[in-house]
């Protein structure tokens, strides 16, 4: 049997190869083959996510939703301290000093991560911004919607906080956050498919472990993560309910 | 008397507020709005009677009241006496048809002040059952704050 694993898209280049370290010391620990595919696209990997492909995914919290409520998986662990937050960003010159200066019209540059857009767009709410009188630009990475903001080819940029922390900081020094988001209970999970239940036990028990010897913290370490813990199927489904109490409908 | 009461006595309003549920309380309202946090979400729980469950630190820090007092108490008392009950009454039938509820709301806060919050209230479905109700509250924009200013005015 090969189990076949896949990441959210959001995580930094830096810690690609972190994740075949990992996929590396899972196939140790279970002693099965593990097969790791990585896609830098968030509609791409979904659409496979969607057609059976995998069996254990590293998800956003949105993916998480439509991977436990339309598919069945499973939340086995969540990454320790390690919640999903979003900012906002400006160009340090720019005469914006907090949201509500935005006007109809402002112009955005975001990646196609769905939780970061989405709380972002939230958090332009109090400027009565939203999809219909915002222009929005896609990019493919956090780095380059930093560059379109240091360019000032929009007036702010949406950043997963992780990856604008991990951002240098001649870049940061260019920009000014005008707000960060201070959400704490959003966060990517690991799910396992519901054909593979009768792993669950175990998988999830290796990775609460993994952080007890120095092999597996240093894999932890080279994704940038301190360790995993247990989510329960309560919890899950409390991210859950929430995120959705984010969705306009 | 405490200290904001003595500095903001002349908005100070003794009022007795109703509940749906035959109940009422005397409360002190005053005319002082606090600011919502920035970038935060104020999320609690409740069970099917609106009895609170979860509260997180965002929701402890701008009701005023403690984590131990919010949890086992109704959701109504945040309600402030300038909300028109059929605001509450379309919330509550939305939400046990098993529907999402979204609208903007003033809250009481236990010293009488109040603040301002765009509400979503979803159910809780378990195994096909509605267990209880999720309310996340964000940062509404000040033009939707007056519009519904100007309309609960009309239904109070």
């Amino acid at each position: 049997m090969t189990l076949n694993l896949t990441v959210s898209p959001d995580f930094a280049p830096d810690h690609i190869s972190g994740w075949f370290i990992f996929n590396t010391w899972l196939q140790r620990q279970l002693g099965t083959g593990v097969h790791l595919e990585l896609y830098d696209c968030f509609d791409t990997q979904r659409k496979d996510i969607k057609s059976g492909k995998f069996d254990l995914v590293y998800a956003n919290p949105f993916d998480a939703s439509m991977l436990v409520r339309e598919l069945g998986f499973k939340a086995l662990v969540r990454p320790i301290s390690k919640p999903d937050e979003t900012i906002i960003a400006t160009h340090k010159d720019a005469a914006i000093q907090s949201v509500e200066d935005l006007k109809p019209g402002a112009t955005l540059v975001t990646t196609d991560d769905p939780d970061v857009n989405r709380i972002g767009m939230i958090m332009l709410e109090p400027a009565d911004l939203d999809a219909s009188n915002t222009e929005t630009l896609a990019v493919d990475s956090y780095v380059i919607v930093a560059k379109n903001v240091l360019n000032q080819d929009a007036d702010v940029g949406f950043f997963l906080k992780d990856a604008y922390d991990e951002l240098s900081d001649l870049i940061k020094n260019q920009m000014k956050i005008l707000v960060s988001s201070e959400i704490s209970v959003v966060h990517h999970t690991l799910l396992l498919s519901p054909k593979l239940q009768k792993y669950a036990s175990t998988i999830q028990q290796r990775l609460i472990k993994m952080m007890d010897d120095e092999k597996g913290r240093s894999v932890l370490e080279s994704m940038n993560l301190l360790g995993w813990e247990a989510m329960t199927e309560e919890e899950t489904e409390f991210m859950i309910d929430l995120i959705d109490t984010l969705i306009d409908e | 008397m405490p200290e904001h009461d003595v500095k903001d006595v002349r908005d100070v309003r003794d009022t007795v507020i109703n509940y749906h549920d035959g109940t009422s309380r005397k409360a002190i309202v005053l005319d002082r709005e606090v600011p919502y946090p920035e970038g935060k979400l104020i999320v609690s729980r409740t069970d099917t009677q609106g009895v609170i469950t979860h509260a997180n630190q965002a929701f402890v820090e701008m009701s005023g009241y403690t984590e131990d007092e919010l949890i086992g108490a109704n959701h109504y008392i945040l309600r402030h006496p300038d909300m028109p009950s059929v605001a509450f009454a379309g919330l509550w039938e939305t939400i046990e048809a098993g529907n999402k509820w979204h609208g903007y709301v003033k809250n009481l806060r236990k010293d009488g002040a109040y603040y301002w919050v765009k509400a979503t209230v979803i159910p809780n479905i378990r195994n096909g059952v509605v267990v209880g109700y999720t309310s996340v509250r964000r940062k509404p924009s000040r033009s939707k704050v007056s519009e519904s200013e100007a309309l609960y005015k009309t239904l109070s």
